[in-house]
């Protein structure tokens, strides 16, 4: 069935699609559609929606649904998702999967919440405290925020951990005509659920692609944010601080390589646009009227993922680049990862606009 | 009543590994720890269907050592994440323990809220007037002009009634005991979980080595009498929530059940198919 929708709409069908069961979210512009949608919709497939009284309780609501065994989802924008950053951490270190949807917004504080930005980027990877990595999705279109909602279940499920979709309120609020399949293709864990009285919640065995035990099973087990032994319970030992902090870097670094999800074109060319989200748009558009214009082609590698940064993969994509541009509106977040990931003989250009407008394709055609 | 062998008793806790506790000597948190179980023993809630949940402090240690689904949060956070795992399997028994900073300062906006929802939970909340894991600083309860390691001049703040503003945030249940009264306290604790919605238990409780030495009241032993002289049961006092002086214990609140949000949700599910 082909349907006129907004990229905040199809995040949520995404996520109804992808078995998600449970929402716990506060109103914030301009991700509000996606609490609307499935404060409607969760209801009718037996899910719940509660709207909290700050996104704190939002984000620590949703943590409480995991641990019980529901797929749960959060949505927000810039100041929120600052909020929501203590218990994201809380995601990380008792293994929670979950959801955090960031529609991108101006700031910093209230800034301009409903003008577009990708402000968020560095926010996204950093805004924890601790020390972790974390996975990012960033769509670009309406269907992938379908997609890549559906996607970052699957990765949340499988490996455990928070996954955080970072849209921009351009994709957001964007309507575009989509047919989005009715079945989607969802992880299941291969292996039954061990015998209570030989399961470790964090054992090194079920890091990840495992099946998981949840509150109300018999298993009688214990989460808590303090650096825990495999049995959840807490220490300070330093060989076990290592031990989890190592696990927890595991998870990314022994799947990077179908973690990494990028889109490309013409890659063989001297000049290569390294974009996402909606100024991936203007960033085609640019390429297609330089290619008119002047015959030359122009590369284009578009991150459909910006964390983990895939930077072993870029180094070998753009091997034959001479000049990469990376357009973003912001003041150049992902640029210096691109930066410190070519070779020094690349020149390295960032384009910014951090007006709320959206970047235009002609601002990146001057770049080139 | 039922007796409680102490087999049943031991077999409540993870002995195996979590002992000894990390709670000083005289603290009066294992008195609530070790009530809060034989509450549930004479209950008969089993421990394959009972949650309980904490966020930060010394009382949030507690789920640590009991053999059930146990659920240690964030600083302030208990009561969020207690929803979350209500809401996803009602059929469990939620049961959240925290002290006065953890619940009434940091969570003090869950507090209320969760209240008004009115969430099928039981809250236990361990009022000592301070913040222990820290080192003594003065919480929303500490009373005025009294000394702590953050008001080292005498405390300038008004303090909360746990109580009363549990009540006034619409909990269907509200009742105060003390460490010194433990059978009142276990009765407390069973209407508590007993009552159907968001009920709050305030249990006073003494903390010697930071509260009891800053007050100058003295060891364990001094602070258990001086929670004897100064509680007052509720049929002695002609309005509870005038007492300023003296610790009023018994069932202050108990208003007649309303469906908890839970109930109220399965309504939703059933319109939202209509």
């Amino acid at each position: 069935m082909r349907q006129l929708l907004s990229g905040n709409e199809a995040c949520a069908i995404g996520a109804i699609r992808a078995g998600v069961r449970f929402f716990a979210g506060y109103p914030i512009t301009p991700s509000t559609e996606i609490a609307e949608y499935l404060a409607r919709e969760l209801p009718r497939v037996g899910g719940t929606f509660i709207q909290m009284e700050d996104e704190i309780g939002s984000i620590c609501c949703m943590n409480g649904a995991t641990a019980a065994g529901l797929k749960a989802m959060t949505a927000t924008s810039g100041p929120g998702f600052s909020l929501m950053q203590e218990g994201i951490g809380y995601s990380v270190m008792a293994e929670l999967p979950c959801i955090i949807v960031n529609v991108m917004r101006g700031g910093p504080a209230t800034g301009t919440p409903t003008r577009t930005s990708q402000a968020d980027v560095m926010q996204a990877r950093y805004g924890t405290h601790g020390d972790h990595p974390i996975v990012a999705l960033c769509p670009w279109s309406v269907r992938e925020c379908f997609d890549l909602t559906v996607e970052a279940v699957n990765i949340s499920e499988r490996l455990r951990i928070p996954v955080i979709v970072l849209m921009d309120e351009i994709v957001g609020h964007m309507r575009e005509v989509v047919e989005l399949p009715e079945e989607v293709k969802l992880w299941q864990p291969a292996k039954p659920k061990p015998v209570r009285e030989e399961y470790y919640h964090y054992d090194d065995t079920n890091n990840y692609d495992a099946a998981i035990a949840s509150f109300g099973e018999g298993y009688r087990i214990h989460l808590t944010g303090l650096t825990h032994r495999k049995d959840g319970f807490p220490t300070d030992e330093p060989e076990i601080i290592k031990w989890n902090l190592d696990r927890l870097r595991a998870k990314i670094e022994d799947n990077r390589s179908w973690l990494w999800d990028l889109d490309y074109q013409d890659l063989g060319s001297e000049t290569v646009i390294v974009c996402y989200g909606s100024a991936a748009r203007s960033a085609m558009e640019a390429k297609h009227q330089v290619e008119l214009k002047t015959g030359r082609r122009i590369g284009i590698l578009r991150l459909r993922m910006l964390w983990p940064f895939p930077s072993q993969r870029l180094i070998g994509l753009l091997r034959s680049a001479r000049r990469v541009i990376v357009p973003e509106m912001n003041q150049g977040q992902l640029y210096r990862e691109v930066e410190r990931t070519v070779n020094l003989n690349v020149s390295v250009v960032s384009v910014q606009r951090y007006d709320g407008e959206m970047l235009t394709p002609e601002e990146i055609v001057a770049a080139i | 009543m039922i007796d409680i062998t102490q087999d049943r008793f031991l077999n409540f806790f993870r002995l195996d590994e979590r002992f000894p506790h990390i709670l000083c000597p005289g603290c009066g948190i294992g008195t609530i720890m070790g009530t809060m179980v034989r509450a549930f023993l004479d209950l008969g809630i089993s421990q394959d269907e009972l949650c309980v949940i904490s966020g930060i402090g010394c009382s949030s240690r507690v789920p640590g050592y009991l053999d059930c689904d146990t659920f240690h949060t964030l600083h302030g956070r208990a009561l969020p994440a207690a929803t979350g795992v209500k809401l996803a399997k009602p059929e469990l028994k939620v049961v959240v323990i925290g002290g006065d900073g953890d619940i009434m300062a940091i969570g003090g906006n869950h507090f209320i809220h969760t209240a008004r929802r009115n969430l099928d939970i039981t809250v236990i909340v361990v009022n000592n007037f301070t913040y222990g894991m820290t080192g003594g600083q003065y919480s929303p309860t500490t009373p005025t002009h009294e000394k702590a390691s953050t008001a080292p001049f005498g405390n300038v703040e008004r303090s909360f009634d746990v109580c009363f503003i549990a009540k006034a945030a619409g909990a269907m249940f509200v009742a105060r005991s003390t460490t010194f009264h433990v059978a009142h306290l276990k009765k407390m604790i069973e209407l508590a979980l007993n009552k159907k919605g968001f009920s709050v238990v305030e249990v006073i409780s003494q903390c010697p080595t930071f509260y009891g030495r800053y007050q100058g009241i003295g060891d364990a032993v001094k602070m258990l009498e001086w929670l004897k002289s100064r509680s007052v049961d509720v049929s002695k006092v002609p309005d509870p929530w005038q007492v300023k002086d003296r610790f009023v214990i018994g069932v202050l609140h108990d208003q007649q059940e309303v469906p908890p949000y839970t109930e109220l949700y399965q309504s939703v599910r059933e319109r939202a198919r209509e």
